[in-house]
């Protein structure tokens, strides 16, 4: 017996260990041999091909795991086909019991869960018991309800279909919550590939599916590295992919999937910033420090790992935090008293070793506290890095593991020049206790979720999901929802144009070239050059200018200007909206009959397509200032906000016909939505749009918010979806542009939207015009507001 | 604790040595700082996450967990303010007072049962003599509630006269209330003079100045009152009476312990924390002996700088030392009665 009198005397902390042994006997039951979860069935235990998952707290093998070869993937793709049908056939009220039933079944087996989590990866026991697994029962509890609910609340949707979803190491089984709730909530069906290095509690979670009775295949899980990943992205049978990692691979996800008609969403790399102003209570800033970036071992994509400190309290701030991190506790993740555990494998440890290298060696001052780590297993002490600049690489990059770098401000608006001043938009802390600057900040940063006063805090009821490089997409809550439905019926086609022959018009008396629209005059094209526009039949009706390169980079700088629209009230932003309708009706005979000569339409059909389109800007004057957020129900004393917030700068590719309310369709939504937009219009019959200059001119639209470029689309386009100033971008060119418009996102993973070659009904009902055009003109950013004095 | 390289400091500044042992040194008080005390921020919801997660972070177990629970003995003000205490009752305390564990059980955990002894008798000033004559030898100091306890409204120089009569009967440490109204008005300097001047008439005695934080609002007048009663002179400050409807929780004991670290980092002086009220069980106690060393550092895991103001806590810490020493549930009836 160690000496309690020595105790008594030192009041020294003892191990506190939670016993290993349910999970290590539930691994030596299998053999420690694992293979795939597929139609509801175990194989590939006996492959050859396989790997070691061990612990990395120990570097002690755990088990060996299946490789997931093409056969393997097939064969879980065709499980999910099949048990497709009848899965989404049943109603939401039974796919409600079976998720109500895997919430219960973690909840029964919690513990297990927690200490093979903690064994995969390394994390301290306390996260995977007291966060981790909570959040995942949590998850499958709160999507139960929206399965139960989904007839009533998106009654128009229905499933995607067979889900492929690739999740990361760092938080296993909750990023699995976070993908399988929702996807089998909506009715669609799953194959799984969790990340090779932390596999063993997706295999145990599909133990409990078989336990729950779950019908075969609705779930598979496969295991694997990246190439098992692959084959499972380039699967042709699966109708989306869902990605948690890094954004190279993201990146790599978004090539192999653009232009085959997947759809995608990805949660991606962060550098979040924390911002912290002089009146915030630092004592408990130097623990949302800790929360922030040592949690997990820092491995957290939405980790805050940049402090941004107003100035005059920094150095106080810094010895608080020094003083915290002495205090910090390293150790086997499974002793209940540690804050720290493993990071989860050697090649992550090397990585954060080089990336704090090369920060010293540009000059950071780096500072660790005196105490050592354990020499088995590997393990990285918290690190805090001062004298860094923006330009510093550590201050950039994503490090993924428990190294924050701090910086000074000195005004507000210093504090969100710097925290945007970043490629990713995941996450960001800010901590004041004056409501103005915490609610200002939040408003202006530019990141998927915002924090104030707190950090770290999830829950199934609130979206998660970044702004820019940090992925498109959210996971949780109603907005999560999206990325597992669509509408019901596939948009019936457009009405076939000039099914009639035209009528004979005179031609124009004087001549009208219309050059671009940019920055809200108009602009001769860079090139010099013009194109002739032909009726139907071939007759020369007209001329426009071939924009090129050098005019889509004005248009987006003049896009870029006009920011300040997004801060207008959304009620001035349907006043103007309802302005142009009205002068787009003063017009309405010259714009029917420029549609009945360009395009050959009869002249009630061109009547009916300007009398649509004026009703179609009334519809989005309408939602302007009703496209509101919601107010989500997380289990914290707290406001949850989710805020849709404009993008930015909108590329807009319009479908060549129907030429004005084509154009108008896409215009419409993402300027009521606050966005500025370059639109490329119809390449066969531009004249419609290019009419539209005077209107715009005459009904108060600011400079810069809506710029217009005609010329040759597939040119056009690429320059767009290439261009990283462009946000975001809408392709309706109704042919395969769409497969490089994904393709070219890439460089800044703008967020797309292509009709894949389908024609839309742009005269008919939810495909033409409403929420899911508002959806994808705004993203939601989630701001919570702890409360409480 | 380390010293910091702050530009701006209270009163009188001065190295300090990383991990040195208290003593009986007093806190001589700084003068009133008013920007200091209004600069004083603290966000109610992110004190409650860390206090919550102090429990989930840290633990104790085995030998590590009886160690700690004597060492919590050797911090506790066992203490008697019931309106029937008699002189049976208070004699009764003290005896518990001086063997606060059976001999049979510190024998088998070898440690010396002069080693355990709790940090002072608590009782009103009526009882300060019976408790005195009753621990004559014992080297256990005597507290006395005080300043017209628990609502601290009687006229102020009577509470100073009732200081002066508990010293003088032999009362080493005297409880004090504050005039939650200062608090509540913001009445600063009223609060600080109120204290300054119970300081005064302690004499030798140890002041510690009772907040009843359950009165006072939100969580940053605990945190100014805390300031100011230490710029005061307070040798303590202690969150409850125990007659307030809420008393002693770990998010009130987490803002004081804090405001102590400041004043230590800011002027050099160690002020004691005293949580009262509501502690009845031997996991409430470990959990505040944790909050204590992660925040305020080894050095407060002393009685002379922390001290549980409680009646019923250390039988249950006896039934949890017996528990580890047989392995086997104790009762309460197989413990002597205090």
């Amino acid at each position: 017996m160690t000496n309690v009198a020595d105790i008594l005397e030192s009041m020294a902390y003892g191990p506190a260990p939670e016993g290993a042994e349910p999970a290590t006997e539930w691994l030596e039951r299998h053999g420690g041999r694992f293979g795939h979860f597929i139609g509801g069935a175990w194989r590939g235990a006996d492959a050859t091909d396989r790997f070691e998952t061990i612990n990395p707290a120990t570097a002690a093998p755990l088990a060996s795991v299946a490789q997931g070869t093409a056969d393997d993937v097939d064969a879980a793709v065709r499980a999910a086909r099949e048990a497709y049908a009848g899965w989404s056939a049943l109603d939401g009220h039974a796919r409600a019991r079976y998720l109500y039933a895997l919430a219960r079944h973690i909840q029964k087996h919690a513990r297990l869960f927690a200490v093979l989590e903690t064994l995969d990866n390394g994390k301290p026991i306390r996260e995977s018991r007291d966060i981790d697994i909570p959040l995942v029962a949590r998850h499958f509890y709160h999507h139960a309800g929206w399965a139960e609910l989904m007839e009533s609340r998106l009654g128009d949707y229905g499933p995607v279909g067979v889900i492929g979803q690739i999740v990361p190491w760092n938080f296993p089984l909750l990023m699995l919550a976070w993908k399988v709730a929702p996807a089998l909530a909506m009715g669609n069906t799953v194959v799984l590939k969790p990340a090779e290095f932390t596999p063993l509690t997706s295999l145990l979670f599909g133990e409990i599916c078989e336990a729950v009775g779950l019908p075969p295949g609705v779930v598979n899980v496969v295991t694997g590295d990246g190439r098992t990943g692959a084959l499972l992205v380039d699967h042709d049978d699966v109708d989306k992919i869902a990605f948690t990692g890094s954004t190279e691979v993201g990146r790599l996800i978004r090539e192999a999937t653009a232009g085959t008609g997947k759809r995608l969403s990805l949660e991606l790399g962060g550098k979040s910033p924390f911002v912290v102003y002089e009146d915030a209570d630092l004592d408990s800033v130097v623990e949302g420090v800790v929360d922030a970036i040592w949690f997990n071992q820092g491995q957290v994509c939405c980790a805050g790992s940049r402090i941004l400190v107003q100035e005059g309290v920094s150095q106080q701030l810094i010895d608080k935090l020094k003083a915290r991190m002495e205090t910090l506790r390293i150790g086997d993740p499974l002793d209940k008293a540690v804050d720290m555990g493993a990071i989860v494998a050697p090649v992550q440890l090397e990585k954060i070793q080089q990336l704090v290298r090369q920060g010293a060696d540009e000059g950071a001052a780096i500072w660790q506290p005196s105490w050592s780590t354990p020499r088995e297993g590997y393990f990285y002490p918290p690190t805090l890095c001062t004298d860094v600049t923006p330009s510093s690489t550590i201050s950039q990059v994503e490090i993924f593991g428990p190294v924050v770098v701090l910086m000074t401000f000195r005004t507000p608006a210093e504090a969100i020049a710097l925290a945007n001043n970043t490629r990713y938009g995941l996450a960001a802390s800010v901590w004041s206790e004056n409501i103005n600057t915490a609610l200002d900040t939040a408003r202006r940063v530019k990141a998927g979720t915002v924090w104030i006063n707190c950090t770290n805090v999830f829950d199934a009821a609130s979206g998660f999901g970044g702004y820019r490089e940090s992925g498109f997409g959210r996971e949780g809550g109603l907005e999560g929802l999206w990325e597992y439905v669509r509408l019901r019926d596939e948009p019936p086609a457009g009405d076939a144009p000039g099914g009639t022959a035209p009528v004979a018009v005179d031609a124009d008396a004087i001549d009208r070239t219309p050059k671009l629209y940019i920055g809200g005059a108009q602009a001769r094209p860079d090139g010099g050059y013009s194109l002739a526009v032909a009726a139907p039949d071939g007759t020369r009706v007209g001329e426009v200018g071939r924009g090129n390169r050098k005019d889509l980079r004005n248009a987006v700088e003049a896009a870029r200007k006009a920011e300040g629209w997004s801060g207008t009230t959304s009620h001035l932003r349907a006043q103007i909206l309802y302005y142009i309708a009205e002068n787009l009706q003063a017009r309405h005979a010259e714009f029917a009959e420029r549609l009945q000569v360009q395009v050959g339409a009869p002249a009630d059909a061109a009547d009916a397509e300007v009398h649509r389109a004026v009703r179609r800007l009334f519809t989005y004057a309408a939602w302007a200032d009703k496209w509101d957020g919601h107010v989500h129900h997380t289990p914290f004393r707290n406001v949850t906000l989710a805020m849709p917030e404009p993008i930015g700068v909108m590329g807009l590719v319009c479908p060549d016909v129907p030429p004005l309310l084509g154009a108008v369709s896409l215009l419409a939504p993402a300027v009521a939505a606050g966005n500025t937009v370059v639109l490329v219009p119809s390449e066969r019959h531009p004249l419609s749009v290019t009419d539209l200059y005077q209107v715009l001119d005459t009904s108060d639209v600011p400079a810069g918010v809506i710029n217009i470029v005609t010329g040759l689309r597939a040119e056009l386009t690429e320059t767009l979806a290439a261009h990283d100033g462009v946000d975001a971008l809408w392709y309706f060119g109704g042919d395969e542009g769409g497969g490089s418009v994904e393709r070219l996102s890439t460089g800044n993973m703008k967020r797309t939207w292509v009709d894949g070659g389908r024609t839309r009904a742009w005269d008919h009902g939810p495909h033409a015009e409403g929420e899911e055009f508002l959806r994808e003109a705004t993203q939601i950013k989630n701001i919570w507001v702890p409360y409480g004095d | 604790m380390t010293n910091t390289t702050e530009t701006r400091r209270l009163g009188r500044t001065g190295p300090l040595t990383t991990g040195e042992r208290p003593g009986a040194e007093r806190n001589p008080g700084v003068p009133l700082d008013m920007d200091w005390i209004r600069s004083l921020q603290v966000n109610r919801s992110a004190v409650e996450r860390r206090a919550a997660t102090i429990p989930k972070r840290r633990t104790v177990k085995k030998e590590w967990q009886v160690a700690w629970l004597l060492r919590a003995i050797t911090c506790l003000d066992l203490t008697t303010l019931a309106g029937d205490d008699t002189d049976g009752t208070v004699r009764r305390l003290c005896g518990k007072a001086r063997q606060p564990v059976r001999g049979d059980l510190l024998d088998v955990l070898g440690v010396s049962p002069d080693a355990i002894r709790v940090g002072a008798v608590c009782v009103y000033h009526q009882f300060v003599e019976t408790a005195r004559d009753a621990l004559a030898g014992a080297g256990i100091p005597i507290a006395a509630v005080s300043t017209g306890f628990p609502a601290g409204l009687s006229p102020f120089a009577q509470r100073l006269e009732e200081i002066h009569a508990s010293v003088a009967a032999g009362a080493r440490e005297i409880d004090i209330v504050i005039t939650r109204a200062h608090v509540l008005t913001g009445n600063w300097r009223a609060l600080y003079d109120e204290v300054r001047a119970f300081r005064e008439a302690c004499g030798p005695a140890h002041l510690k100045t009772i907040l009843a934080t359950g009165e006072l609002g939100p969580l940053r007048n605990v945190a100014r009152a805390s300031w100011v009663c230490m710029m005061a002179g307070a040798d303590f400050i202690k969150t409850s009476t125990g007659k307030e409807s809420v008393n002693a929780t770990l998010p009130v004991g987490l803002v004081m312990a804090r405001a102590i670290r400041g004043y230590r980092e800011q002027t050099t002086h160690a002020v004691g924390l005293k949580p009262a009220g509501g502690i009845r069980q031997a996991k409430q106690a470990l959990d505040w002996l944790l909050l204590v060393k992660d925040e305020l550092g080894n050095a407060w895991l002393d009685p002379s700088r922390f001290r549980f103001g409680a009646s019923s806590l250390l039988s249950d810490i006896e039934r949890q030392v017996e528990h580890f020493v047989t392995g086997r549930y104790s009762a309460f009836h197989r413990h002597p009665m205090a």
